[in-house]
């Protein structure tokens, strides 16, 4: 067990180097260079040399790669690129990146954990229902539904949600303002909506999933002998099934989350809401490429940490798995 | 497989579809190339004219009002569906053409190729999709190619996969084995007696890369990253017209009902494909 679990933790932190790798010749090495990026074609040569100065962008891209790579791991996520321009500031005494995206990391923590809160007893309690009715009207009601919300873009079903609850019957926010320095969680209204975006998506996958792994779970040897020795249905399922059923549950509740991530992206800008995807799409816009290529490195740890996360819970829960490579 | 299994397979995959689902799916997808493809054709103004002013409501000569720039939505809705569909098909397309030989290469070589080809294609899988594009159009600018390499790149991890495991198990048959002792070459072995009979497993899943597809190049093209205005398009009139959706709730209202009927529709189809050769939509990669 203990040499599973180095072993991932292992080819996880490879993993991200190789990532690091990808994001920094992903964002500068491939148009050759930021400065004219970042100031459109007209710039003047002069413009564009202060600006590569500033940004110290005369050192070859190896050695700034690694003094970005080595801050990363170090906790200093480096400068935003734009703020710094903006100030007036050389390199090294701009704007720290940290402390203009902390705040949005914290939004968008809390649009995900409200959608996970829903999330695993919603998909749980609808999933288990249409395994045990499979094949009839409830878990065909289910299956098709499903299959039409997981076919919708964030941002379909963001803005028909709009429509309906916003503009239609005028009952919640269209648009979630929250101010600079306020939190979320004393504006519940403005949650609703986004949350609701995720939540139909993300919901659509679970009950896939839990659906399949149930009625996989159902149709084993040890169900069969259990409803054979005269248990109660009821009895077989939350005693048997449910607990076997669960393993499997774990990892989607963990690919959903890892969804999420992607999924929170368009969903902030569809309603506006202050978090770190939004912020990210108006660093790609601006290309401020300081800002997307730390923010890229963060969300990517957050989902490569989920992985491991999912793939430790399983085998701690399967032990089965344990001797397995 | 002889000529006649392999037609039979082809008519298998061509035929009318048993299940309503699929039905409604085919349907569905023959209604938007229809208005996607000659639609064109139909719009009574050009995508780019200005014919009155922004967020007009719906009167005769505009049938479904105007845009936050008073052009005309019908018109814009009629032009901007071809570029979402062609961009995707393009990127599944490449994905297929670059995924197939890595992985009949990985799947039969036998060699360090396998494990150097298959980890690179485990680090793509390391980035959440949306995130892998968005770094990407960062290096290259907003534009249609960043999202077709960026698209094309995301869904290969998933075929060459699927192509190895088929490969290594076509690889061990008698009819390879024989090709091989009469001294084929690798490509000619990999050519006339792998991809014959992979191609079961090989497009079982083309719905759901499809899908996967249309999902992150239509989220791109929304965030504004994707082709620039003032091409139409259907995920773009969602983010320029958002101002409107009070006063002109049409604007939005169609352009979201094409989408979605579009991607319910592969999806359907998709599932139908899936099911009929008894493995889940749900295994779709992340």
């Amino acid at each position: 067990m203990t040499r599973y679990v180095l072993r991932r933790f292992g080819a996880g932190i490879l993993t991200l180097w190789v990532v690091s790798i990808l994001i920094f010749i992903g964002t500068e090495v491939i148009p050759g260079d930021v400065a004219t990026a970042m100031l459109g074609r007209s710039a003047t040569p002069e413009a564009l040399d202060v600006v590569r100065d500033r940004l110290d962008l005369d050192r070859p891209a190896a050695e700034r790669y690694w003094d970005w790579f080595t801050g990363v791991i170090q906790g200093d996520l480096g400068e935003s690129a734009a703020q710094t321009l903006a100030a007036g500031q050389a390199a090294g005494e701009g704007a720290p990146l940290w402390p203009l995206i902390s705040g949005r990391l914290e939004n968008s923590a809390i649009l995900a954990l409200a959608t996970m809160i829903l999330l695993i007893p919603l998909g749980l309690v609808l999933g288990v229902l249409a395994a045990i009715r499979a094949g009839r009207r409830v878990d065909h009601g289910i299956s098709m539904g499903s299959l039409a919300a997981m076919s919708l873009p964030e941002f379909v079903t963001g803005a028909l949600l709009v429509l309906v609850f916003s503009v239609w019957l005028d009952l919640l926010p269209g648009v979630s303002l929250i101010s600079a320095g306020t939190s979320p969680l004393g504006n519940a209204e403005a949650l609703v909506l986004p949350v609701a975006t995720l939540l139909l998506v993300s919901l659509a996958h679970t009950i896939r999933m839990v659906r399949a792994g149930m009625i996989e779970v159902l149709d084993s040897q040890y169900i069969e002998m259990a409803r054979l020795s005269g248990h109660p249905e009821p009895r077989v399922i939350r005693r048997h099934a449910l607990r076997n059923a669960l393993a499997p549950t774990v990892m989607v509740v963990a690919l959903t989350v890892q969804w999420l991530v992607g999924g929170i992206i368009v969903t902030e800008v569809v309603f506006g809401y202050p978090g770190l995807g939004q912020a990210l799409v108006q660093s790609v816009e601006s290309r401020d490429v300081g800002f997307v290529q730390s923010v890229a490195m963060l969300i990517a740890t957050i989902y490569v940490a989920l992985n491991i996360i999912a793939d430790l819970l399983v085998v701690f829960l399967i032990p089965k798995l344990r001797t397995a490579p | 497989m002889s000529m006649t299994a392999r037609l039979r397979e082809l008519h298998g995959v061509l035929r009318w579809p048993r299940s309503w689902s699929a039905r409604i799916g085919v349907v569905g997808i023959g209604l938007i190339l229809l208005v996607a493809f000659f639609g064109p054709l139909a719009a009574p103004h050009s995508p780019s004219e200005i014919v009155g002013p922004p967020f007009q409501a719906v009167s005769w000569d505009d049938p479904l009002g105007t845009d936050h720039l008073g052009r005309d939505v019908l018109s814009r809705v009629l032009w901007g569906g071809s570029s979402l569909i062609g961009l995707a098909v393009a990127a599944t397309l490449a994905a297929y053409l670059i995924g197939i030989p890595i992985g009949l290469v990985s799947g039969y070589s036998r060699s360090l190729a396998d494990p150097i080809l298959m980890r690179s294609m485990d680090v793509l899988l390391a980035f959440p999709p949306l995130l892998f594009l968005l770094v990407l159009v960062t290096g290259t600018g907003p534009g249609s190619v960043a999202l077709v390499v960026g698209a094309a790149l995301v869904n290969l991890p998933g075929i060459a996969r699927i192509v190895r495991a088929a490969t290594l198990e076509v690889s061990v048959r008698g009819y390879v084995e024989a090709a091989v002792a009469r001294g084929e070459r690798m490509y000619s072995v990999l050519g006339k007696e792998v991809v014959p009979n992979i191609t079961g497993p090989l497009f079982a899943d083309v719905g759901v890369r499809l899908t996967l597809s249309i999902l992150l190049i239509a989220a791109v093209t929304f965030l504004g990253l994707g082709p620039p205005p003032p091409a139409a398009n259907w995920a773009l009139m969602l983010n320029e017209n958002r101002a409107g959706i009070t006063i002109q709730p049409w604007v939005i209202v169609v352009p979201a009902l094409l989408i979605a009927t579009l991607t319910i529709a592969v999806n359907l189809v998709a599932d139908a494909i899936a099911r009929s050769r008894g493995i889940s939509i749900v295994e779709r990669p992340q």
